[in-house]
């Protein structure tokens, strides 16, 4: 069997037997999207409205800033990556594999928001399935190139988790996902919140996938998705290091920034 | 002819301004199990990692059958196996799926028979932070040597080790070795490399310090024999009687311990001496310097200078 078919194999299993990881893939979203469906819907007007994508992205995010990052960056502590090194497993695989994996996680976790949503918060399904699995599957790709990018500049599992958190924590205040609107935020607040993708997404689910009127360019949002996408996992495997403290670094980590790019190009052009 | 497989010439290595190894050359002739010996730090791991394309050299060149470790990794990939020092192999891992996986990039079938032979055929579905050390390094051998590499590198393989594992393990390596592969060893054990290596380089502040086989090394030393001595009374109690071609002595628990340049003359001094003083003697043992003896005279030499 060829060797990346067996890695992924190998790794969607590891993914499953570790519970840490299965409790920020499937826990942490499905807990939170009960407590929103049941604390949030009765009581915002048109959350039901939203309830579906902004959930789906709430397990997008948990997964890819979450869980994605920290164990590539234990695996590098420990050694892992040196026998890989030495085995032939190219950065590629390395860095690819277990982001397909939790982008396989997101899926099943957004596939059981969707069947149970409508059924017990009378959520409203999305209009445009085509364009909802679209934006979940850039949105997702855009996140899991920026948690395998905060795993390879980051020197430690501790600032993995900090790298990760930046990210999780204001888009969950900030791109519309629990509830207060992105468009009811003040002006400077809601440019500044164009910065993540979380937002990107949801602007984009509410007009494509939702059929509701978007704050900004919907088609801009997948766009800067999938280019921030691209190049994070370019910069990704460009900055790869088998060993932070032994291997010549080919560019200084804070490179990575680069990746951030569209998000400010967006933050000035989208309207 | 020399067949060598491994090319080490004027290598040096550097951690910012800490000069880690420091132009060092040696050769590995094909099948022989070459040692590296020293205290930490003293540059075997640096040494170990830059022939396995870890780390690049500084300075020198490294050829491992005539292939360059930093500029033709693929090459090298399938002329070596290694078990490094630390772990290397994801914790959530089976015993199985490592064998299968590292096969798998090496374009291999698996080879379950190592796992048999290795006596991990019962371990199989287990998990490798589930494995004991012992079990963990042998499976880190496995698949070292799945792929039949003709270089084999082992970075302090019997670390941690209780005895009977250890013992199997250097049985392992001789099996190895007469299948033809040619293995180098880093490691502090002392008595590892006096039983199973045929040369050693001691490394000692990133330079080499010595090198030859076990016998060779032990025979360049001061050459004192240590007879150490036991008896029923107080004959050899008094510090100040002294014995022919004798350099130095101590006192240990019971044993009077006398370092000899001629054993001969020495021993039959002592017997002299016991039996004049109508004492009677328990034990007495001559032992030709060991390495660690050899090894601890030239970390003494070093760090004196």
């Amino acid at each position: 069997m060829n060797a990346f078919v067996y890695h992924f194999r190998f790794e969607f299993r590891t993914s499953i037997r570790n519970k840490a990881k299965l409790g920020v893939n499937y826990l942490l979203p499905l807990g939170l999207y009960a407590m929103m469906g049941l604390i949030m819907a009765p009581i915002v007007p048109g959350f039901r409205e939203t309830l579906i994508p902004a959930m789906a992205g709430i397990a997008i995010l948990a997964a890819t800033t979450l869980s994605l990052p920290e164990p590539l960056v234990t695996a590098r502590e420990a050694g892992v990556f040196r026998s890989y090194k030495i085995y032939g497993v190219p950065a590629f695989s390395i860095l690819v594999i277990p982001a397909v994996t939790t982008v396989i996680h997101t899926l099943v976790a957004t596939a059981i928001i969707c069947i149970t949503a409508p059924l017990f918060f009378q959520a409203v399904l999305p209009a445009n399935w085509p364009g909802f699995v679209i934006t979940v599957l850039l949105m997702a790709f855009a996140s899991a190139g920026l948690g395998v990018l905060i795993s390879v500049v980051s020197p430690s599992s501790q600032m993995a988790l900090l790298w990760s958190n930046i990210i999780f924590i204001p888009s969950m205040i900030l791109s519309g996902m629990t509830g207060l609107p992105n468009s009811m935020l003040p002006t400077a607040i809601r440019k500044a919140s164009r910065f993540l993708p979380a937002t990107h997404g949801m602007n984009a689910f509410r007009e494509i996938s939702q059929g509701l009127s978007a704050d900004f360019n919907p088609v801009g949002s997948l766009v800067i998705l999938m280019v921030s996408g691209i190049l994070s996992f370019m910069l990704a495997i460009y900055l790869f290091n088998w060993d932070w403290h032994n291997a010549t670094r080919r560019g200084h980590p804070l490179f990575g920034l680069i990746a951030l790019l569209p998000y400010v190009v967006g933050m000035f052009l989208l309207s | 002819m020399k067949d060598v497989v491994i090319h080490v010439s004027d290598f040096c290595k550097n951690y910012g301004d800490v000069t880690a190894v420091d132009d060092i050359s040696f050769e590995v002739q094909r099948g022989e199990i070459f040692g590296l010996l020293g205290p930490n730090g003293a540059g075997k791991t640096t040494t170990l990692e830059s022939l396995e394309g870890l780390r690049a050299p500084d300075g020198g060149s490294l050829r491992i059958m005539g292939v360059d470790p930093v500029h033709q990794a693929r090459k090298l990939r399938n002329l070596i196996g290694v078990q490094l020092q630390t772990s290397g192999l994801p914790d959530s891992i089976r015993v199985d799926e490592a064998m299968t996986l590292f096969c798998a990039y090496h374009g291999i079938a698996p080879r379950f028979d190592l796992l048999d032979r290795l006596g991990l055929a019962e371990k199989k579905r287990a998990q490798y932070q589930q494995l004991s050390a012992g079990l963990q390094r042998r499976l880190s051998l496995a698949v070292a040597i799945a792929h039949d590499p003709p270089v084999l590198f082992l970075d302090e393989p019997t670390a941690g080790l209780d005895v009977p594992s250890r013992v199997e393990l250097h049985n392992l390596m001789r099996e190895i070795k007469s299948e033809g592969t040619t293995i180098v060893l880093a490691t502090h054990d002392m008595a590892e490399v006096e039983e199973i290596t045929d040369r050693v380089a001691i490394l000692l502040r990133g330079k080499i310090a010595a090198t030859g086989s076990p016998l060779e090394l032990t025979a360049t030393g001061s050459g004192l024999t240590k007879v150490s001595v036991r008896t029923k009374g107080s004959s050899l109690s008094d510090s100040e009687v002294t014995f022919p071609r004798v350099s130095k002595q101590v006192f240990r628990e019971d044993y009077s311990i006398y370092y000899s340049t001629d054993v001969g003359p020495t021993v039959a001094a002592i017997i002299a001496h016991i039996e004049a003083r109508q004492d009677s003697l328990i034990d007495l043992r001559v032992e030709r310097p060991s390495l660690e003896d050899r090894f601890l005279e030239i970390v003494g030499e070093g760090s004196s200078q």
